[in-house]
């Protein structure tokens, strides 16, 4: 089980739930797990969301591994100027 | 996962760290370099665009026909020769083309192609469109009022609940943080809540968005264009246009400016609908007057900044509320601030709501470090003024307070390695810092953040016969970064700069690139580049191998030569890459070194920027006397562009905090669409902008690197405001602090102290 917490708005959608444990390897298998617990994120999900793991941000990297170990945040899908 | 952890350790570099000449230079300065404009093909019809003098209007009908017969027009368009959607790319349909209604003053509505400029500006006056003109609004304060008017009859709040039942003009309302702020202003021994407003200003690229369309009858077409993404044009034109994405081959021209507002589409679809209906090439060109009024300026925001500390400086809390308009459609870019703009300290606790708001004014588009500026100046003003409160010197309270590794984020995550001590170090130890000020002059100190991305690349690495090198990336050079490539190809090949030559191949040449963004192309395209030549360097010694009849492992390269290594090697001459071109034909074929990837990891960037300036107390007017940027860039590969980079963001931010803004008039009607009126700094205006380049390695890099471009235009409207207000001896929180501003701000001082 890897701990995932939702930064910003996302809990919105999440019923106002903030942090999961969910069985996932990698960061595809986190977003799926995500999307089958809360049918509200899976559109957000699917549209595209970034990922910090360890601090590192993670825009569209479903086999990025994930561990236990690991500080996983969801965040708004990142851009730039 | 580092990409090349082997690389971690600072190195030394043959290469990298020097200053070689700029490879576009001499065309650059000769005016040999095709701009977006340049572009010219046989049988051009010039295109021009109809754009609506209404704020916010109902088109209840366009009559073309007159313009159709005018001699010499080929084509008009309007929204009938765009298929509707209702998927992502809607609102982009929308902006490009106006569908049912016009959200602002300059939206298009209907586009021509004639034989010439006369003819097609004849062709607009004889389109007839019929407006029911409609209350507007362009204040983001008053766009969120519940009576204010609707610009989208089916816009709900999202991240709300319950979900409102009703549309209003609040696209999103976003929310980040942690702990209990209540508490932590409990704890505090001084609060600070000040509420800040900022204008729209525009990314003043020098060159006009520009494009040359060229559709044939078999559905195959060309466009050459000034953007930061040909890829991004390619694909999202050919989705709007129903075009199989084969079927378009986008070139990018040289590019004068972007810095984000050239990420995205406003005139390149028409011009293809243009080319297409009219079966000839069709260049449209933007006038400034249609830039400053149809392109993407940036939101201009409405703020409450509350921040909380202990005597001694620490920050116990903060809370903060944003307002940001982003134009006729969602996505103004509150969520950057509220994480970008806050992110420079570590809050035990703190919250940040804000709100995306839609207004009649052009769709915002990105501007270096989108969104974190505005916040970064209600953050950096409230803790400049809890500094001078508590009588800290105001680098101090910052160290106090830095983010470093190890530290909770505000967005959320926890820092890795990040350079914002060793930038405030940097300030502190700088010259400037020490300067005694004189009368009517202030100083200003301000930090700030900004995220950095990595991104979708591809990149060639060709060897030509003679030794040198072509280096093609999808990357269009909007900061030099070719210079930074060929020096990392030169790097790893151990070979001189100058025998790498870079170019930008077309959307038909390499696979996907994302768009120059978000700081990420000597960083990601570097990355790519490096990999690149390790792939080439690996096949190099591999064709040395079957020369010499050694195993491939048993040959190892060495700057610009292979050689055997190991004891069963053989003694043979080392053969050098110039050998290796000439025989290439005889050893296997074309010698060419590849990498695609989507890089991660791009580390964030941080800096600390210092002004000087002087306030005629007669007249307003602001001068600056000194400016200090300090920014960490991983590691700089070519020293002089990175301080481009700091000096070009730290102008932009201070013409923002100074000078620049959108002015509308009652009428909703841009006031100042021009260079005289919506002024910029130049050279003349400033001093020399000094430079320190802070290096803490990036760990997602083998060299280091991190992306420079954004972080350096977050900070000085915040640094520039609390030198002003230093100067004065009054807090100022609306921006730009031009000279009314600033004579308003000391007549009210002088009335209040008469009595």
């Amino acid at each position: 089980m890897v701990r995932v917490k939702l930064g910003g708005t996302l809990k919105t959608w999440a019923g106002g739930q903030t942090e999961f444990d969910v069985e996932a390897t990698n960061i595809r298998e986190v977003l799926d797990r995500l999307g089958e617990a809360h049918p509200r994120l899976k559109p957000l999900l699917e549209k595209g969301v970034a990922v910090a793991i360890d601090g590192e941000i993670y825009r569209n990297a479903w086999f990025q591994p994930v561990t236990p170990a690991n500080e996983i945040y969801l965040l708004p899908m990142l851009a730039g100027g | 996962m580092p990409l090349d952890p082997a690389t971690q350790k600072i190195r030394a570099f043959d290469q990298v760290g020097t200053r070689p000449l700029r490879p576009d230079g001499l065309d650059k300065v000769t005016g040999r370099a095709r701009f977006g404009a340049d572009a010219t093909a046989p049988g051009m019809l010039v295109g021009r665009i109809l754009r609506s003098p209404h704020a916010h209007a109902r088109i209840r009908s366009i009559d073309a026909t007159k313009a159709e017969a005018l001699p010499g027009v080929k084509a008009v368009v309007t929204s009938k020769d765009f298929a509707d959607r209702s998927d992502d790319l809607r609102d982009i349909l929308v902006n490009i083309m106006a569908r049912g209604k016009a959200l602002y003053e300059g939206h298009t509505v209907a586009a021509v192609a004639a034989t010439s400029a006369s003819v097609a500006r004849k062709a607009l006056k004889l389109i007839k469109v019929d407006y029911e003109v409609l209350p507007h609004v362009t204040d983001v304060d008053l766009a969120m009022e519940p009576d204010a008017p609707l610009l989208h009859d089916d816009l709900i709040t999202s991240g709300v609940e319950p979900v409102p039942t009703k549309p209003s003009n609040i696209a999103r309302k976003i929310e980040f943080g942690h702990g209990d702020v209540d508490k932590g202003f409990a704890e505090a021994d001084l609060v600070v809540e000040r509420e800040f407003k900022t204008e729209a200003t525009h990314q003043g690229y020098i060159e006009p968005h520009a494009c040359l369309a060229s559709v044939g009858s078999d559905g195959q077409g060309e466009l050459w264009v000034c953007t930061q993404g040909h890829y991004m044009v390619r694909d999202v034109c050919a989705q709007l246009l129903g075009m199989d994405v084969s079927k378009l081959r986008v070139t990018a021209s040289e590019i004068g400016g972007g810095f984000g507002g050239k990420t995205t589409v406003f005139i390149e679809p028409v011009a293809l609908a243009l080319s297409r209906k009219a079966g000839r090439p069709v260049k449209v060109v933007m006038t400034r007057d249609e830039v400053f009024r149809a392109s993407g300026p940036t939101s201009s925001t409405s703020m409450r900044m509350k921040i909380g500390v202990k005597k001694d400086g620490r920050i116990t809390a903060l809370d903060a509320l944003l307002k940001y308009q982003g134009g006729a459609f969602a996505g103004a870019p509150v969520d950057y601030g509220g994480m970008a703009g806050v992110a420079c300290y570590d809050y035990p606790n703190i919250r940040v709501v804000g709100y995306d708001v839609v207004t009649n004014r052009p769709k915002q588009a990105a501007y270096r470090a989108p969104g974190a500026p505005m916040t970064a100046f209600a953050v950096e003003s409230v803790i400049a003024e809890i500094a001078d409160t508590l009588k800290l010197d105001p680098i101090e309270m910052r160290l106090k307070n830095a983010a470093k590794e190890g530290t909770k984020s505000a967005y959320g995550p926890t820092f890795g390695p990040v350079g914002l001590v060793e930038t405030l170090k940097a300030a502190k130890a700088h010259p400037n810092y020490k300067v005694k000020l004189g009368k009517n002059q202030g100083r200003g100190i301000a930090s700030g953040f900004w995220f950095n991305f990595g991104g979708q690349t591809c990149v060639s690495l060709n060897l030509n016969i003679d030794g040198t090198l072509a280096l093609a990336v999808g990357t269009p050079d909007i900061g030099g970064s070719r210079a930074s490539m060929c020096l990392m190809a030169a790097e790893e090949l151990g070979i001189p700069y100058e025998n790498v030559r870079a170019i930008i191949a077309d959307t038909s040449s390499l696979g996907y690139n994302d768009v120059t963004d978000g700081s990420r192309v000597t960083f990601a395209s570097g990355m790519a580049t490096i990999h690149a030549a390790r792939d080439a360097i690996k096949k190099l010694c591999g064709r040395a191998a079957k020369v010499w009849g050694i195993p491939e492992e048993a040959v190892v390269w060495e700057k610009g030569f292979a050689k055997p290594s190991g004891a069963n090697a053989g003694n043979f001459e080392p053969m050098s890459l110039k050998e290796l071109a000439a025989n290439a034909a005889k050893t296997g074929g074309p010698i060419a070194g590849h990498y695609e990837y989507n890089a991660e990891n791009a580390g964030p960037s941080f800096a600390t920027h210092v002004v000087d300036v002087e306030v005629d107390p007669e007249t307003g007017f602001t001068k600056v006397l000194r400016y200090l940027v300090c920014q960490d860039a991983g590691k700089a590969v070519h020293p002089s562009y990175v301080e481009g980079q700091f000096q070009g963001g730290a102008v932009q931010g201070i013409g923002w905090a100074l000078n620049e803004e959108y002015i509308y008039g009652a009428d909703g009607r841009l006031q100042n669409a021009g260079f005289l009126d919506y002024r910029i700094p130049v050279a003349s205006d400033l001093p020399m902008i000094d430079t320190a380049i802070v290096e803490v390695p990036n760990p997602g890099h083998p060299y280091g690197v991190r992306g420079v471009g954004e972080t350096s235009i977050v900070p000085p409207m915040a640094a520039v405001s609390n030198a002003v207000s230093h100067a004065v001896g009054i807090r100022l929180t609306e921006s730009p602090m031009s000279p009314p501003r600033i004579l308003k701000a000391l007549g009210e001082q002088a009335a209040r102290k008469a009595g």
